[in-house]
């Protein structure tokens, strides 16, 4: 009969340990990206592919570089330089040259991320920091470059506009409301039909990479959700949000198309991807759950200012960005009751 | 008519835990040898080390008190078996540090020494019902070793008026409450029908997880004649056996931040604790034994075993088989808030509840990784702490910003490292912070 060890491993309770760990969170959000991978090369062709993959190696090379330089340990087997690398990379047109997602997926990490400290001590999010860098930098590749997908009908190519996104093409027609009423009716009407918004729900539209395909990003929602890697509460709040500013500002538009176009709000831009995979990202969200809401609704009302309002036609970036920024102060006025007691402290 | 209320609402947070409880929930408890040699420590309970009232050489009965109670919050200490005490030494207590304690080398024929009950249970005075179970030596059975008379014995203006018994036994793997109510269902009544006389209260509320059917059905028959004795049936989920989260799921009151269940009328005990009563006022036995389970992924035949206090966790382990393989870790307790030991050269005391072997694939935890402020930690605490928050303030040592963050109110149950995805150190920060904030009180 065997006697006990005479070395026994000893430490505080308690012993037991979930099976979950950071490196499976991350991994099952870069799994959850798969979808929108695969819609980007269905609907962009092989160039998507080929930036992701830079995009991805330039952050893994980033992180090494900078973690040997700080002399820490590598981390790159954690999944989140993969994250990073893929988010960049979605965020950007497939238009644009390799070394902008390799310059930006470099900022990002190095800029963002390492610099503050590595995982878990950023900030901001980290890959939006690299979209919002490119952007400054390189204004007129990142706006001015687009692909029409491989399967465009004529109204995804309007060529009397500049890009040809369908927020760029739903923003002009509103501006063309005053000067062409019949014409620009008639646009919405067609932007709003069934059709444009099957279009826009299965990824066959102009946009950046990764974040053209509702039907894709869902899933990966959906898949995340279910792993609970995210809760509810972010997307729903923010993509709420701008469900129900669209409509209401269709009261004093000269459409009042309450339904087709607050569902093409949603369904266009990057609001699903931010939405889903950018706001909800652990590091740079609020802890508890009502503040995860108001950081939603947060986002919901600075994106749609910035769209309907602001010079660009895309605010999702710019919103979880400065949305990031009040996490601090939404954690500490935000906590949990304390039991036994009437408030939080 | 005392009925069972079946619930599915309980506390808020708290954690799913994997139980291991079919590994001895149908074993009967068995009853071990007499040991040859007892190492008896005088510190067994909250409060002070117990003063011996014997010395090397003397004879002693079992049952005989050896040590008295040294201050208001101490226990009588009582000889667990029949023989010659041999010293009083240092020897290491199982919650690893070195304590005095009392060595008695045991005789083959046995004598026991029952303790002064003046009158039948019946016709007993609360005075006299709460010496008793004083002389008894009895404390919280269930780990916190609170003396059980001072535990009884509220203050008259708080305005008790029930008795909540704690049968959710939520630690994985133990299963002594649940197989002292199989098996002893009618002293366990009786002994309720005991303790709600002593506080004068009518009513009794058994809290018991709905993982332990065989105990609820007895408990279904048993109390089916009692007015006034009701069994809550709750959502296994742990911790519910902690004492505020329990209360709160059977009375849907909450025990205010810093005080005790009588605050809210209540008070509450475990079921080897009521057992411990009902021996002592009706077998007239003072708290020579105690009932643990004897469990884990490495141990050859799991158990669930009576031992006379003293007996060292060696011989326990050995009647259950030895280890299966070679040893990784021995947990004594259950492995939620159990306490791992660094040899099992130790004696098991009032507060031993378990013995669990894990072999190394159990033993060892996971690499520390960084946080990523999942928030999960927020979402199981059952005390509403922010513990991604407090830890960060422990080990910048800001004490004070941690204590107003609640740091004090933390039961330990240790939720929050379960299901921290980075392996952080966040119940072994609490510790330390609460020491400091304890330390600088005075």
């Amino acid at each position: 009969m065997r006697r006990v060890n005479t070395t026994l491993k000893m430490s505080t309770s308690p012993h037991f340990r979930t099976r979950e760990n950071v490196s499976m969170i991350m991994w099952h959000v870069n799994i959850a990206l798969i979808p929108a991978l695969i819609a980007s090369l269905i609907f962009f062709g092989q160039r998507a592919l080929f930036l992701t993959i830079v995009s991805v190696l330039a952050a893994i090379i980033s992180e090494i570089l900078m973690q040997k330089l700080f002399q820490k340990p590598i981390s790159i087997k954690d999944g989140s330089a993969v994250l990073t690398g893929l988010l960049l990379a979605f965020n950007v047109s497939p238009a644009v040259p390799w070394w902008i997602v390799a310059l930006g997926s470099g900022f990002a990490i190095v800029v963002a991320k390492q610099l503050f400290g590595g995982l878990g001590q950023n900030i901001f999010n980290p890959a939006l920091i690299g979209r919002a860098f490119l952007l400054a930098a390189y204004p007129s590749i990142m706006t001015a470059q687009w692909i029409s997908t491989r399967f465009s009908e004529t109204w995804c190519t309007v060529s009397t506009v500049t890009g040809a996104t369908p927020l760029n093409i739903l923003g002009s027609t509103y501006k063309l409301a005053a000067s062409d009423p019949e014409g620009s009716r008639q646009m919405i009407e067609q932007l709003g039909s069934s059709s444009s918004l099957m279009n826009l729900f299965l990824g066959n539209c102009g946009g950046c990479i990764g974040e053209t395909s509702a039907l894709a990003l869902l899933l990966g929602g959906l898949y995340l959700l279910w792993k609970k890697i995210i809760s509810w509460h972010i997307p729903v709040a923010y993509i709420g949000t701008m469900f129900l500013l669209a409509l209401c500002t269709e009261f004093f538009s000269p459409f009042h198309n309450y339904v087709q176009i607050p569902l093409y709000h949603v369904l266009s831009g990057g609001l699903l991807l931010g939405a889903l995979f950018m706001a909800t990202d652990m590091v740079t969200s609020p802890i508890s759950s009502k503040g995860k809401l108001i950081f939603g609704i947060g986002c919901g009302v600075i994106a749609f200012a910035i769209r309907k309002g602001g010079g660009y036609p895309e605010g999702v970036s710019y919103s979880i960005l400065i949305m990031n920024a009040f996490v601090p102060i939404i954690d500490r006025y935000c906590l949990p009751r304390i039991f036994g007691k009437k408030s939080r402290s | 008519m005392g009925s069972v209320i079946r619930q599915t609402d309980s506390f808020s947070g708290g954690i799913h835990i994997p139980e291991y409880k079919e590994l001895t929930q149908d074993q009967p408890i068995e009853e071990l040898p007499v040991p040859r040699q007892v190492t008896v420590p005088l510190l067994q309970h909250l409060g002070g080390p117990s003063t011996p009232i014997v010395k090397p050489g003397d004879k002693v009965s079992t049952g005989q008190i050896i040590a008295e109670p040294s201050g208001f919050i101490s226990a009588y200490i009582h000889a667990p078996i029949t023989g010659t005490v041999m010293k009083i030494e240092e020897q290491y207590h199982p919650l690893g540090f070195k304590s005095k304690a009392i060595i008695i080398k045991g005789t083959e024929e046995e004598t026991f020494l029952p303790l002064e009950v003046p009158a039948a249970p019946e016709e007993l005075t609360k005075e006299q019902t709460l010496g008793i179970i004083k002389q008894a030596g009895i404390v919280g059975l269930g780990g916190a070793t609170f003396p059980t008379h001072v535990k009884l014995s509220p203050p008259p203006d708080k305005n008790v008026h029930t008795l909540v018994i704690n049968a959710a036994e939520c630690e994985p793997y133990l299963n002594v409450d649940n197989r002292i109510m199989i098996e002893r269902t009618e002293d366990f009544m009786t002994g309720i029908r005991l303790i709600m006389k002593l506080l004068g209260v009518d009513t009794c509320r058994i809290g018991i997880e709905d993982n332990k059917p065989r105990a609820i059905e007895a408990l279904e028959k048993a109390a089916a004649s009692d007015e006034g004795i009701y069994v809550h049936v709750l959502p296994t989920h742990y911790p519910q056996g902690g004492e505020k989260q329990l209360i709160y799921a059977i009375l849907k009151k909450e025990v205010p931040s810093g005080k005790l269940p009588f605050e809210v009328g209540v008070v509450v005990q475990n079921v080897a604790t009521v057992i411990a009563i009902y021996e002592a006022i009706y077998l007239k036995k003072p708290l020579i034994d105690k009932t643990l389970t004897v469990s884990g992924d490495n141990i050859t035949s799991p158990k669930n075993v009576k031992v006379r206090i003293g007996t060292s966790f060696s011989e326990i382990i050995e009647y259950c088989g030895g280890p299966k393989k070679a040893n990784s870790k021995i947990v004594m307790g259950g492995p939620m808030m159990g306490f791992s030991l660094f040899t099992d050269q130790v004696p098991a005391i009032k507060g031993t509840s378990g013995i669990l072997l894990f072999s190394e694939e159990m033993g060892t935890l996971p690499p520390m990784q960084p946080c990523i402020y999942c928030g999960r930690c927020v979402e199981a605490c059952p005390m509403g702490l922010t513990p991604v928050l407090l830890s960060k303030n422990i080990r910048a040592e800001q004490f004070d910003q941690a204590a107003d963050l609640s740091l004090m109110d933390c039961i330990e149950c240790g939720c929050c490292n379960y299901v921290c995805p980075a392996n952080r150190p966040l119940l072994q920060l609490f510790k330390y912070g609460k020491l400091a904030l304890r330390k600088r009180k005075g």
